[in-house]
């Protein structure tokens, strides 16, 4: 658990819903939800939800800070929006949902080794490092997130993909040395360094 | 002079060596016969797509499409941004949206960017390429180029997710657009307006993260398209693109399947409807051969 999941905690007895409103992107619509089950029953992979967005709203006013928090539901949007154009409230269901995997992950709760959290990690690491998602690096990052052997393993599984992208020209091996960047990288990350104090600077002030 | 001129955002994917490069390369070829003038945005950044979220928060996030909208600005000044992945316009415009709706959110994107130097109007359209083929060229000019119509092809149009929702082409449906399809029409192929599948998810970013959950959508996408007798696919997404074509072979390992389905964008079928080679058309960056398409592309 981390320093900050427990200052929440302490700050947020009780009101779940309080927390989630002040601290997670577009949480103030989470109470105009009114469990219609259009979006849990629009989700193409909502049988694969162990709560889906309905019920997560739901739990969210119940104070089920704890199982909604440390849940992989959220996990499990792939972001295709038909939540969003389906919801007769027009609550935009798919950011609340990315806004809460995120601050699960601010506070060190999401679930070990959760397959997309990890992907996510992988993706926004590479392409802070050069302004541009390095599509080969990341493919073998994710490959290899699982140890050296299991990373040789996938490689090889996935070898014949590779080689006829490779032939396709939709795949560069150069990419590995240096690849694709922007020019002002610096920049680039002076920008990023400063968006993320400010915004963590709004979430202090909850102290 | 050109006649329609824009400020072009291609996207990583679209990148020399990357998995849409035949998406540009066909896109370039399209541009030059519909006299489109692409003025791409001086070093533009990733727009984190739609998986960067879990480490960049609300604020970092739309920074980044942010710092694509300034440069633009500053150096396409008065253009139109046109991007051609859905996930590229997707994010560009819910930035856009956020920044003009939130002065908060407006004034700290306006600190970070100016950590780089550089200075926000956010007075700036942001179009898909599909909303520049059908609101601005349409379907009656792009028909009228067409040298080789497309006869003899049934072509499946899968819309995908993200450039169909939640912003879409201005009237048109969620549930059933139908731009695809008359565009489908133009170049002379036949078009599946019931294709069931045309805004099914192929998983998109979790095609990487959870491959079996993607996996079992992108084998009903590919499904319906035989079921409906389609020669191949059209999409207007990278990514849908990419998943739906590339991993047939583990889909038919793992389903006993026999797909072998091509996954073409439009901008393919535009290039080759109006004369230009497999080439240009960026046909050999099939890994399934579009071969109907090839065969019309040497006549």
């Amino acid at each position: 658990m981390s320093d900050l999941n427990q200052r929440m905690i302490e700050k947020y007895r009780n009101d779940f819903l309080k927390e989630v409103e002040a601290n997670v992107e577009e949480g103030e619509w989470v109470k105009m939800c009114m469990q219609c089950g259009v979006c849990s029953g629009s989700c193409p992979l909502g049988k694969h939800w162990a709560h889906p967005p309905q019920e997560i709203f739901m739990m969210i006013r119940a104070g089920e800070r704890e199982e909604v928090l440390t849940s992989d539901s959220m996990w499990m949007c792939t972001s295709c929006y038909n939540c969003i154009v389906r919801c007769p409230r027009e609550l935009p269901i798919t950011h609340i949902m990315h806004g809460l995997a995120t601050y699960s992950k601010k506070l060190g709760l999401v679930p070990k080794g959760q397959p997309t959290a990890t992907f996510a990690e992988i993706f926004w690491n590479n392409m802070m490092k050069k302004g541009r998602v390095n599509e080969l690096k990341l493919g073998l990052s994710l490959y290899f997130k699982d140890g050296f052997g299991q990373g040789i393993k996938n490689a090889m599984a996935n070898q014949k993909l590779g080689m006829a992208m490779m032939k396709a020209k939709r795949m560069s091996p150069a990419e590995l040395f240096g690849g694709h960047g922007i020019k002002d990288v610096g920049g680039l990350q002076k920008m990023i360094k400063k968006a993320q104090e400010l915004e963590d600077a709004r979430m202090k002030k909850f102290d | 002079m050109a006649k329609y001129t824009y400020s072009y955002y291609p996207g990583c994917s679209s990148q020399k060596g990357a998995s849409s490069s035949n998406l540009m390369k066909s896109v370039q070829t399209m541009c030059e016969e519909l006299d489109v003038e692409l003025n791409e945005i001086p070093d533009w950044n990733c727009c984190s797509a739609s998986i960067g979220y879990a480490s960049g928060s609300e604020l970092p996030r739309i920074t980044l499409s942010a710092r694509n909208i300034a440069l633009s600005e500053q150096h396409n000044s008065g253009q139109t941004i046109v991007a051609t992945c859905a996930a590229c316009w997707l994010a560009t415009r819910e930035a856009a949206e956020r920044l003009e709706h939130d002065p908060q959110l407006k004034a700290e994107a306006d600190q970070a960017l100016a950590e780089a130097g550089l200075k926000l109007e956010n007075k700036t359209p942001i179009k898909h390429m599909a909303e520049v083929l059908v609101e601005e060229i349409g379907f009656d000019n792009i028909k009228a180029g067409v040298k080789k119509p497309l006869e003899g092809i049934k072509i499946a149009g899968y819309v995908g997710c993200q450039t169909n929702r939640p912003f879409g082409i201005h009237g048109e449906s969620f549930e059933n657009p139908v731009y695809l399809d008359h565009m489908i029409e133009a170049v002379g192929a036949e078009s599946i307006p019931d294709y069931e599948k045309k805004v099914q998810c192929c998983g998109g970013a979790l095609a990487f993260s959870e491959p079996e959950k993607s996996q079992e959508m992108i084998k009903g996408i590919i499904e319906a398209a035989y079921d409906n007798g389609a020669d191949m696919i059209a999409t207007p997404c990278p990514l849908c693109q990419a998943n739906v074509e590339i991993y047939q072979d583990q889909i038919n390992e793992k389903y006993n399947t026999k797909f072998n389905m091509p996954v073409v964008y439009y901008s393919q079928l535009i290039s080759v409807a109006y004369g230009r080679s497999a080439e240009d058309a960026a046909l050999d960056g099939q890994i399934i051969p579009a071969k109907k398409l090839e065969e019309i592309a040497k006549k």
